[in-house]
């Protein structure tokens, strides 16, 4: 297993630099939270001109809509979505200057160029995880879109948030690369 | 003939939305701690590692295994004996559903219309609800909340007879190599066989409402299980996607009588948290 690499956000070109797919990280610093309706949104707003409701020049979207906060809680349970969703809308929001994703899944080719081209990471969280990954949110708040309830952008703090690098800036994806050498491997 | 309150089902409904959710099932935790022990990929060692944490987290702090919580399926098979009092059953097993996720602090992952307004009906209703007469006077209730990361994956495939067993067995590793990561594997597989396309859908479903570890009661499909189990094993997906050997815990085939001229195929994947809970009335 790699070492593990410890980043803090936002990303800069020299972060990104150092970063290949499968490594494993822990990210610490603001990130934001953005899914369905939040890019849909973002994507209309761009489109007729308007500013987005936060700068994304090298930061960090993660894919998530979180349960609930209990009391007592600094967040719900809020492990990554699936990333796909988001692929339509992503190649602007890098344009825009967008250094990172996190969520979970395959993503299109159109989103592996705009990584490459702009020099973007897609990280990886894991699925189901949601209760672990939510002890490296350390605070919350509320940025826009809060009609849209668990959809809503937030601004998080993480420290060591843990995730491993999906797509590189070369355009390697580990999905991709990890299923065809076990899929090699387990029909020799 | 035997009275129950709505009430009754409400309360019933309302606790395993919230055990669901955030107890992931002994035997399924046993399955994946047993899948660690044989993992080969260092990355799929390191996602069973968190998901068997993240299970015990859940557990011991009461908070949902995965922050989508899903729609939430309602398997009630009633006895015919049963006589309902106190109000509309439908609206009892809704109710169930908002009080379970307002209590609960589960995630509201309902929208009312699909297409235009897709506004969040705020309290997770309404519930889909499967329901049965069975002989008897009790009821009983299974709960499944179903995330979309692994329902979004679902296939439908209208085979035809000559495509026979082999074509079953394309059409699941089919699903399976594209569904990939998304359905947060080690999945449990859901296939649906026979009768038509919403019958064959609704089997596929119905097949993830089991028990871990129970196979089908036809020998001929429980064996199709284990050599389905077998073969999505070696597609190489492995824990989160990342490669490995443990891509499934478990395929669960239901199969139904179908047309002469069909034979028709539904895949429906659960995530590793397969989340259910059950209980009598």
């Amino acid at each position: 297993m790699s070492e593990i690499k410890y980043i803090t956000t936002p990303l800069t070109e020299e972060t990104v630099k150092n970063l290949h797919a499968g490594d494993f990280v822990r990210i610490t610093g603001p990130i934001y939270t953005a899914r369905d309706a939040a890019h849909k949104r973002m994507y209309e707003a761009l489109g007729r001109g308007e500013a987005l409701p936060f700068d994304v020049k090298g930061n960090v979207i993660y894919y998530v809509g979180p349960s609930p906060t209990k009391p007592g809680e600094v967040v719900g349970s809020a492990g990554p979505t699936t990333s796909g969703r988001m692929d339509k809308y992503t190649p602007t929001m890098i344009e825009q200057g967008m250094k990172g994703m996190i969520g979970k899944g395959f993503r299109n080719d159109a989103v592996v160029e705009a990584c490459k081209k702009h020099h973007a990471v897609y990280f990886v969280a894991i699925g189901g995880a949601a209760a672990v990954i939510s002890q490296s949110i350390r605070s919350e708040e509320m940025v826009a879109f809060e009609d849209l309830g668990p959809e809503a952008i937030r601004h998080y703090e993480v420290v060591d948030f843990p995730a491993i690098v999906g797509i590189d800036i070369e355009g390697n994806d580990v999905y991709k690369l990890e299923i065809a050498k076990y899929a090699e491997l387990l029909n020799k | 003939m035997r009275d129950i309150d709505v009430k009754e089902v409400t309360r019933a409904v309302a606790e395993c939305c919230i055990d669901s959710c955030n107890n992931l099932p002994e035997g399924v935790l046993k399955k994946l701690e047993a899948a660690r022990k044989e993992e080969i990929s260092p990355l799929g060692c390191q996602v069973l590692d968190t998901i068997i944490e993240n299970a015990k987290l859940a557990n011991k702090k009461q908070v949902p295994l995965c922050q989508d919580t899903g729609l939430t399926v309602v398997y009630i098979d009633i006895g015919q004996e049963v006589h309902f009092t106190g109000g509309d059953l439908w609206d009892a097993i809704h109710a169930g559903v908002a009080k379970g996720y307002t209590e609960g602090y589960l995630r509201k992952s309902s929208v009312d219309d699909p297409i235009f307004l897709r506004k969040n009906t705020q309290d997770n209703t309404p519930a889909i609800i499967h329901c049965r007469i069975v002989p008897g006077e009790k009821v009983h209730i299974i709960v499944l909340p179903k995330g979309c990361g692994s329902e979004n994956m679902s296939q439908l495939r209208m085979l035809k007879p000559a495509d026979g067993l082999e074509g079953i067995i394309n059409f699941v590793l089919e699903a399976m190599r594209t569904a990939g990561p998304n359905p947060c594997p080690p999945v449990t597989v859901g296939v649906g066989v026979g009768g038509n396309a919403e019958k064959a859908t609704e089997l596929a479903k119905y097949a993830l409402a089991r028990k871990i570890g129970e196979h089908n009661a036809n020998p001929q499909y429980a064996k199709l299980e284990d050599d389905l189990l077998e073969l999505v094993n070696k597609t190489g997906v492995g824990p989160s996607g990342l490669g490995g050997k443990t891509t499934a815990l478990a395929v669960n085939v239901e199969y139904a009588p179908t047309h002469i001229g069909g034979m028709p195929c539904a895949v429906i994947f659960n995530c590793h948290a397969a989340r259910r809970s059950e209980t009598t009335i």
